[in-house]
């Protein structure tokens, strides 16, 4: 059984007077312990408010609605009350975020915001929790932990801040951590040094990763299985190795086609995916894609699609996909 | 810190230097003077002067001043022009009043304020939160001793829950000691009298915390809305953190940078801002001393009341420069 099973997860926001919007339209994905699993896509997919959701972090306020269900080890998380959701996050499921600098508190130390996860789950005395905290900040590779615990965040280096906020999260072992865009804000030298502490880590506790991010090259370095949400809803998902070998849906070539590559001709022209995510359609008026997509075919509009299943499992939602045996692609 | 603290402290000499002087030319070219307060319509030319030349008033002004900054190294205020007393002697004996009653109503202030703030911004759009910001909005507009003549009309003299006049019951016979009439009672073990005073202070004390209670409650609203929206808040509430230590370390701790800088400008103002309340409770502060040394113009009581509150003033300010840096790392002082 999937540690996590995420069955037709949608979240609205709706506001007296104005269109509702549909954030997560009906995703689907599972999470198998251990395993690294990516939500890709690009900045409105609903990638970042699937996280929130899973996590019971959307605000609690009228016209914020959230439908489906989360199954993590058979309780289903969205339908926890607010007390018992408390006691599942940073225990069970941790969360590692985008920005290291604003997702830290300016004013309490390293050493409390680090501290206070344990003092919380594992009913740590300060004294023990402030020893297994040090121990936690030299395992992320912060060195002379013991100094930096009085340190405040401004004090420390980007990559050093997004590392302690990793360390709060696999403070308490959790079996499932979520991580939105959790490089996004860094150099990339450092962006490399996450990526691998995370793959390291995730190796070394069997905790499985849900990988949120909108670039395919960090999927590419540790994902084991990927997921492509397109306006709120996976559009192709598969395997890491049947994704590269052979993408079908049209939107996951229009983004790895657009990814830079140095191995590119010289003056050769970066291909972007035309229009933005604001030309929808709404997926009950066929496929959300069809108004920027290059194979639009005359039966993209009226129907929605459905997730076409294969045999190895490599599923996608298209009408008209690219054929599977692409040489020219699969090169890529 | 301490270096900081001296240094602000010795910073002090020169502003005070510049206010006196700033001050003291600008008392003393005000039309009349405390002649005229003396004499009333019966003076004469030659009794006014007479009576200028006997308070030295006819000197040169940078002379008068010389003799002022001299006295006041040797902490000496003068003698009052209108009552003859002491002046340093007289504000020991009034000025601990206005203190305690500034100090009832920050408290009051402070501790009804900022819980109302953060639970109006944290029920935003409640009718909690409404009510409050209609509430305080209603607060700074009415005037405070209209306030004061209310609460005294319904709370003293129509329930007699509260005395309605004084700082404390003459028939208690309490032992004086600072003036502070409840640190008096504490320190002489006399609690009856101190509770007294306490029950004296509450009515004024409550009409003076009007307008700072309002702004406290505006400014921690909108100061923990914007804390609430904070990045890191998220963090905290993903790691499962309980409400109490979420709201306690994480939003409230950061909210409090605006409102102590606004705690210590309000305490100045409320010093020097009693007077009227004093005046409807008949509260022995140092209020109606200074409207009657406005009013004759009698210089040493004037630039002594001066001087004090733009020390206290001063103060207030180093010890809120003091908690922020407390509060906030980023600040800290050098």
């Amino acid at each position: 059984m999937a540690l996590l099973d995420v069955q037709d997860l949608s979240v609205t926001f709706s506001r007296r007077g104005q269109r509702t919007v549909h954030a997560v339209d009906g995703v689907s994905f599972t999470v198998d312990a251990g395993e690294v699993v990516g939500l890709v896509g690009e900045s409105g997919c609903g990638k970042s408010v699937t996280s929130l959701a899973l996590m019971g972090l959307l605000p609690r306020q009228r016209g914020v609605h959230v439908g489906g269900s989360a199954s993590f080890d058979g309780t289903d998380l969205l339908k926890l009350d607010p007390r018992s959701m408390r006691d599942v996050r940073g225990r069970d499921v941790a969360m590692i975020f985008q920005d290291p600098l604003s997702s830290l508190n300016p004013v309490v130390p390293i050493g409390i915001q680090v501290t206070e996860v344990l003092v919380r789950h594992r009913d740590m005395s300060r004294d023990a929790a402030r020893k297994e905290a040090a121990e936690l900040l030299d395992r992320v590779g912060i060195p002379d932990p013991r100094r930096r615990l009085k340190e405040y965040p401004h004090q420390l280096s980007g990559g050093m801040r997004q590392r302690a906020l990793i360390a709060m999260a696999v403070a308490c072992r959790p079996r499932l951590l979520i991580a939105d865009e959790p490089t996004t804000a860094l150099d990339v030298t450092i962006q490399a040094q996450i990526l691998e502490l995370l793959k390291e880590l995730v190796r070394d506790s069997g905790t499985a990763l849900i990988m949120i991010t909108h670039d395919l090259g960090v999927v590419a370095g540790m994902c084991d299985t990927i997921n492509v949400l397109y306006a709120g809803r996976v559009v192709e998902t598969a395997r890491r190795k049947e994704l590269f070998a052979g993408r079908r849906h049209p939107y996951t070539v229009g983004l790895l086609r657009s990814i830079p590559r140095l191995d590119a001709g010289r003056g050769e022209k970066l291909t972007p995916i035309r229009g933005s995510v604001r030309d929808v359609l709404p997926w009950t008026e066929g496929c959300a894609f069809a108004p920027r997509c290059d194979r639009r075919v005359d039966a993209c509009v009226g129907e929605p699609p459905a997730m076409t299943p294969t045999h190895t499992g490599h599923e996608f939602r298209c009408v008209n996909p690219f054929p599977l045996v692409q040489p020219e692609e699969a090169r890529a | 810190m301490f270096r900081f603290i001296v240094r602000r402290l010795l910073q002090l000499i020169p502003t005070l230097f510049g206010l006196s002087i700033l001050l003291f030319i600008w008392l003393h070219r005000l039309p009349g003077g405390p002649e005229t307060a003396l004499l009333g319509e019966r003076g004469t030319p030659e009794s006014r002067a007479q009576i200028r030349e006997s308070l030295g008033l006819n000197e040169p002004l940078p002379i008068q001043y010389g003799r002022f900054v001299k006295r006041l190294v040797r902490l000496d205020l003068g003698t009052s022009i209108s009552t003859k007393r002491d002046v340093t002697t007289e504000f020991l004996q009034r000025f601990p009043g206005t203190v305690e009653l500034t100090i009832t109503a920050m408290l009051i202030a402070i501790g009804v304020g900022i819980p109302l703030g953060y639970l109006a911004a944290r029920r935003r759009g409640s009718f909690l939160d409404q009510a409050s910001v209609g509430g305080s909005l209603l607060g700074t507009c009415v005037p405070i001793f209209f306030l004061a003549y209310v609460l005294k009309a319904i709370f003293a003299e129509n329930l007699g829950w509260f005395p309605s006049i004084g700082r404390q019951d003459p028939s208690i016979d309490a032992t004086h000691v600072t003036n502070f009439f409840v640190l008096d009672g504490l320190m002489t073990r006399e609690w009856d009298a101190a509770a007294d005073a306490i029950w004296h202070l509450i009515l004024p004390g409550v009409a003076l915390a009007s307008i700072p209670l309002a702004i406290i409650v505006r400014i921690t609203r909108a100061s923990v809305l914007e804390v609430l929206g904070e990045d890191f808040v998220r963090t905290a509430e993903a790691k499962g953190l309980t409400e109490r230590t979420v709201r306690r370390r994480h939003v409230l701790r950061n909210a409090m940078l605006p409102v102590a800088t606004s705690i210590g400008l309000l305490t100045g103002l409320l010093l020097s801002g009693a007077v009227l309340t004093e005046t409807v409770f008949a509260f022995s502060g140092i209020g109606a001393f200074i409207y009657d040394a406005i009013s004759n113009l009698d210089y040493p009581v004037l630039m002594g009341f001066i001087m004090i509150i733009a020390v206290i003033f001063a103060l207030v300010n180093l010890l809120v420069d003091v908690s922020y840096s407390l509060i906030d790392p980023r600040v800290r002082v050098r």
